[in-house]
């Protein structure tokens, strides 16, 4: 729909033209309609959105919250930050333990990092290798001093969705709170905060087509959850957020948010289907691609797959008309792969050669025909090249070579 | 990451990508780095009579730099003696390519692959003659 009104959409909100833009979950331009929305309130209409309830109802829908339970933060570092420090502060004196895992967002594991350093005991759940956690291990990691259970709902670079009913269950039936960073799944998933029994949330604005710069956290009112500001100022947002919200930003992010909620089942089912085109295209023209997290339980949007014998940042390289992110960190000092790779166990030659497409509103089907093409190109090309490939094709077990590590 | 346009040219249009016989006596053949560590450079002298490579292929595994880098040294190689090529040094690789500091690594591997395909080359020819001593 949103494409018959704006025709020259993705040429014109998107980057460059020639460019196809393919990383979703990096971020996502502002919808049209969003943007409508919000001008006004540049100018004309200078309210105060502490005082005007349409926004927070708008993002209270999509999750099923009640308006009230809606604070507007920066965005989702923000409101990650907040729910775990904000939690763990107010209740340091009864419980100290919080639960988490390793493929989190960095803001999460840095939070919690802190945190340790401050008294606080951290566990940090494993994942299996198909990137979710296990659910008996979560269950035996609670203990008596367990605070809050911290658990992304959708992880942004292998796209798995974690069983939140099931970790909402088991966090209730223990008295433990319940953090989702959900930042990659509104308007991805259903989510009902009542039904997954989840206490505290935390929404961005620039991941589901709203404006960057905003971005919530729903925090529960009953069983009410307490935590300590992390602002100190004039109370607004409940006390809990403090400074004047950036209206126009707040109008956005809740017409966004109503937007990605009307079009969730469309626009899912669009995109799925994209991301199969997408998948069979390349598996069916190259061999040795392994996708990497579960298979079923992900968001339609995220295909992250491993090109074996290629290294990613070089492919990126030969690909370089497609916005798309690599799981190799060729560029960082450490020279390590991505985290998130390496805690499903995928080995660290494998874990260099990913790409994580991602799919989203403004993805066509021309779109992703022209992208497999071009990385089955680049891909073939790097082959060739390839001193790891040459020895595949011989037979040589890669594994059996005593490299030099540097 | 924004790619020096010598680095760009070299990844776009490899010079001298392939392989030789590793079996010959005249090749050298040196594999350096590791996956895990996302490089994989294997670089491939000929050496003629008068000990003077005159011809070299690669093949890599790695990032725009890493090719970039191989690619160079074969261009560079070519015509020089084991000796001269074994002066090559990674800061000359790094700032003919312009590469930046966390590409650094790539240029060293580079000089470290020259290095490996010239001492496998010359334990080629130790073996060779000693061979030939006992065959004589």
């Amino acid at each position: 729909m949103v494409r018959s009104m704006f025709p020259n959409l993705h040429a014109s909100v998107l980057m460059p033209a020639e460019q196809i833009y393919l990383d979703y979950q990096a971020t996502t331009p502002c919808d049209p309609r969003v943007l409508e929305k919000m001008l006004p309130y540049f100018s004309g209409i200078f309210g105060n959105p502490h005082s005007r309830n349409h926004p927070h109802g708008w993002m209270a829908d999509v999750i099923k919250a009640d308006e009230r339970e809606i604070i507007f933060t920066s965005g989702a570092t923000e409101s990650n930050n907040m729910a775990i420090k904000g939690v763990a502060y107010f209740y340091q004196n009864q419980k100290k333990h919080i639960i988490t895992c390793v493929t989190e967002h960095k803001c999460v594991l840095d939070s919690c990092r802190r945190l340790e350093q401050q008294g606080f005991q951290m566990t940090y759940l494993p994942v299996q290798a198909n990137g979710l956690i296990d659910l008996q291990t979560l269950r035996d990691a609670i203990t008596d001093s367990t605070l809050l259970v911290s658990i992304m709902a959708v992880n942004n670079e292998i796209g798995v969705i974690q069983p939140l009913y099931e970790i909402g269950k088991i966090c209730r039936e223990k008295g433990v709170f319940f953090h989702t960073d959900a930042a990659q799944a509104v308007g991805k998933i259903a989510l009902d905060v009542n039904e997954m029994n989840i206490d505290l949330l935390s929404i961005s604005g620039h991941k589901v087509y709203g404006p960057k710069g905003i971005g919530a956290l729903f925090v529960r009112r009953k069983p009410r959850v307490r935590m300590n500001a992390l602002t100190s100022g004039g109370g607004q947002e409940r006390g809990m957020r403090s400074g004047t919200l950036p209206t126009p930003l707040c109008v956005g992010l809740g017409e966004a948010c109503a937007l990605a909620f009307q079009e969730m089942a469309t626009e899912s089912e669009r995109i799925y289907k994209l991301n199969q085109r997408l998948y069979n295209g390349l598996t069916q023209r190259l061999s040795h691609v392994y996708l990497n997290g579960d298979a079923v339980h992900r968001i339609p949007g995220n295909l992250n797959l491993s090109f074996a014998y290629v290294e990613g940042e070089g492919l990126m390289m030969g690909i370089k008309d497609l916005s798309v992110s690599s799981g190799s960190a060729c560029t960082s000092s450490s020279l390590e792969p991505s985290y998130v790779l390496r805690a499903l166990g995928v080995e660290e030659e494998l874990a260099h050669t990913s790409i994580r497409f991602g799919i989203g509103r403004f993805t066509t089907k021309e779109e992703i025909d022209i992208a497999i093409d071009k990385v089955v190109g680049a891909v073939e090309r790097l082959r060739e090249m390839s001193p790891l490939w040459e020895m595949a094709q011989e037979g040589i077990d890669l594994k059996s070579i005593q490299w030099a590590a540097h | 990451m924004a790619y020096s346009k010598k680095v760009i040219d070299h990844y776009e249009k490899p010079r001298n990508v392939g392989s030789f016989d590793k079996e010959e006596t005249n090749i050298g053949t040196g594999l350096v780095g590791a996956p895990a560590c996302g490089d994989v450079m294997k670089l491939q002298i000929k050496v003629n009579d008068q000990g003077v490579i005159e011809d070299a292929k690669f093949k890599t595994f790695g990032c725009g730099s890493a090719i970039a880098s191989s690619s160079l040294v074969t261009e560079w190689v070519k015509g020089k003696t084991l000796e001269q090529a074994a002066c090559i040094r990674n800061t000359e690789i790094a700032h003919h390519l312009a590469l930046p500091p966390v590409k650094i690594h790539c240029s060293i591997l580079a000089e470290d692959a020259i290095k490996a395909a010239i001492e496998d080359y010359r334990a080629k020819q130790a073996s060779a003659s000693l061979t030939g001593k006992v065959v004589a």
